[in-house]
């Protein structure tokens, strides 16, 4: 029988961390998601894992790199302005193909910005945010349930393609307590023989770790394999909830904690007799855009709601391609929008496109 | 015949000369080690990082922990040294070694782990990492290459240029006024407390090759004791970059850079800290 437990997200995610066999933890202090270092701090010594306050985010980023890079699996975890400082640090993983995850807890910005909830990284998440060609695997939680689910999830992916991967949650989904549920897991297997650095037996060539490539010719080929991997990752990896899309006239599309205000509007909305849908996107990158695409040849109009100026909007119209309106609505630096103001939103939309 | 005569375009004279010697009746008096990789390196002539990699190298051969071993080698000029050493290797970001060096050996305990670092790398970009994996005793070994310049990137000033010293970016030489003093950067490190072993060597001359070896091999000795960072700040010849021959080079190390950077341990072990418990 399955037992609960009341967590607050970032304590959830932390826990999953330990029961997904996390070796190593590395961080610095940043609000809203400190628990995750203080809880393992507090429980990581009592399963003989390492855990390391380190004197930057900079440094927990290559203290990742170093453990990933000598087999282990490894992870951190930060806030908007922590996670832009690792930026060049999460280049090189991916550069060097070491798996490993991050978790970004967003807060709003620019800038030191504020504490409060946020979704201003989307870009930074899913485009690339540190230098040169690369993508990390984006998982988007919407509940303290897939806080933890994300984890295992996050590390099994990040073995499976040799990448980071990036649990992009925000300040409500990391602070707000939930039940959640521990589900039995399995760790697959994986052998990282051929590559970690553990120290070179006479029995097989040197493994060294890089991600520098100083002729041009091996630079791309590098390059190619890497978007070799990306692309299998796109074919793969797609996930998305979709809820009231079978009748559905119009479509919410949102994510995280953005996801589940919509959820709300939508019920208001269909009381209304406005035939709304939801299709929220687990993987930012991947991203649905294929789905969305399908969906464009059956409802009206398209509204992104998120928590920023308007991001994951230019995703969707990409994934629409100009076959229907694709609107935005967003609120910033920490402000929620309302279910109600979200539908007062969409029932202007539907009047000025005549759509209805 | 001169040995000009050989490069002289034209078949080659054939020489009436008795038959050269066999190798078994030479003696091997000097060869370098296994965990050298046999290969042409990158390295200027008379560059340091090259004599600093064989004794690294040595020392692993002479301790037989090449399985053991783990090598950290950020940006800077010595960035392909896992082209060089036979052994598991990472290469780090530009200043981040330490913090690479202390994940990997935070999870590997019983492995030797080393960094090999410039001193751009490790006292301008990286020193924040560096003072704290020394604060944190963290037990690897920081080879620390200073040769007063930013090698790499084609003779920039570093945070260890000297007073006066003339670099691309200090064109009439450093104003320590302007820049501040040269950083000693063993002098400051040896201060922490989980600093274990501190010294500082130069590779300009037979002598002083020998002690730097023999400072590496105890660096690497003490790792398994489990009492701190050993830190080998090394001042390397940049001939290049110092616009001048490696003899002069090697000449200008002891009559300048010394003066500034003395050479000699700066902290030891003691008896009681050679102990296991
Ligand atoms: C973040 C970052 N900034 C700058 C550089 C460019 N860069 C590469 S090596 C280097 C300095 C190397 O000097 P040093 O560490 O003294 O090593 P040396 O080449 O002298 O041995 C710099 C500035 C870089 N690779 N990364
Ligand atoms: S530039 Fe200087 S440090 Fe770099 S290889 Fe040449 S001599 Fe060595
Ligand atoms: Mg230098």
């Amino acid at each position: 029988m399955a037992e609960f437990k009341l967590m607050k997200g970032n304590e959830a995610m932390a826990e999953a961390a330990i029961l997904a066999g996390c070796d190593a933890y590395f961080g610095y202090p940043i609000t809203p998601q400190s628990e995750v270092l203080e809880y393992l701090a507090r429980e990581m010594p009592k399963h003989n894992r390492i855990v390391m306050q380190a004197e930057s985010e900079v440094a927990s980023i290559n203290m990742v790199y170093g453990a990933a890079g000598a087999g282990f699996r490894t992870m951190t975890s930060s806030s908007s302005p922590g996670i832009s400082l690792m930026q060049e640090g999460i280049s090189y993983i991916a550069g060097a193909e070491l798996p490993c995850l991050i978790v970004n807890v967003n807060r709003a910005g620019p800038g030191l910005g504020t504490i409060q909830p946020g979704q201003g990284d989307y870009f930074q998440s899913v485009k690339g945010g540190g230098h040169g060609d690369y993508k990390m695997i984006v998982l988007a939680p919407a509940s303290v349930q897939e806080m933890a689910d994300f984890v295992y999830l996050g590390f099994d992916l990040a073995d499976k393609y040799r990448n980071p991967v990036l649990l992009l949650s925000d300040g409500a989904i990391g602070q707000m307590m939930e039940k959640v549920e521990f589900k039995p897991y399995t760790r697959p297997v994986v052998d990282k023989s051929t590559w970690a650095t553990t120290g070179k037996p006479k029995s097989r060539n040197r493994n060294y770790i890089t991600s520098l490539f100083i002729q041009p010719e091996r630079m791309e080929v590098h390059n190619l394999k890497l978007e070799e991997k990306f692309k299998q990752i796109r074919e793969n990896e797609v996930r998305f909830e979709e809820i009231n899309t079978t009748d559905a006239d119009y479509l919410f599309v949102a994510y995280g904690l953005s996801a589940r205000i919509c959820q709300k509007a939508m019920d208001i909305a269909r009381e209304k007799g406005i035939n709304i849908g939801l299709l929220r996107p687990i993987t930012l990158y991947p991203y649905p855009y294929q789905r969305l695409q399908e969906l464009a040849s059956q409802v009206k109009m398209m509204l992104s709601v998120e928590l920023n100026s308007g991001q994951m909007v230019e995703d969707v119209r990409l994934g629409v391609n100009g076959k229907v309106p694709v609107e935005f609505y967003g609120r910033m630096g920490g402000m929620m929008p309302t279910p109600e103001e979200i539908v007062h939103h969409l029932e202007t939309l539907i009047q000025y496109h005549h759509v209805n | 015949m001169s040995t000009e005569q050989h490069i002289l375009p034209g078949p080659v004279p054939v020489l009436n000369l008795p038959p050269c010697h066999t190798e078994e009746e030479y003696e091997m008096v000097y060869h370098k080690p296994a965990t050298m990789v046999d290969t042409t390196m990158h390295y200027c002539p008379g560059c340091a990082h090259s004599l600093v990699h064989k004794l690294i190298m040595e020392v692993v051969e002479e301790l037989d922990i090449q399985e053991k071993t783990v090598g950290v080698a950020p940006v800077g000029c010595s960035v392909f040294a896992y082209d060089y050493m036979d052994i598991d290797m990472q290469e780090a970001a530009h200043g981040r070694a330490c913090a690479v060096a202390t994940g990997i050996k935070r999870l590997m305990p019983d492995k030797y782990v080393f960094t090999y670092q410039g001193d751009g790398d490790l006292a301008a970009i990286g020193i924040a990492e560096t003072l704290h994996a020394i604060n944190r005793g963290e037990n690897i070994c920081i080879v620390f290459m200073n040769n007063a310049v930013y090698g790499m990137t084609s003779g920039q000033m570093a945070p260890t240029t000297l007073p006066g010293m003339h670099t691309t970016t200090s064109p009439d030489g450093r104003d320590v006024s302007y820049y501040g003093a040269p950083i000693k950067v063993a002098e400051l490190m040896a201060n922490l407390p989980g600093a274990f072993y501190v010294t500082r060597q130069a590779v300009n001359s037979a002598n002083a090759v020998r002690r730097t070896k023999k400072a590496l091999l105890n660096a690497f000795k003490y790792q398994p004791l489990h009492k701190g960072t050993c830190l080998v700040e090394i001042i390397g010849n940049c001939p290049s970059n110092w616009k001048m021959t490696p003899v002069e080079a090697s000449r200008f190390i002891d009559e300048e850079m010394v003066k500034t950077f003395p050479l000699g341990d700066i902290k030891i072990p003691g008896a009681e800290d050679m102990k296991i418990y």
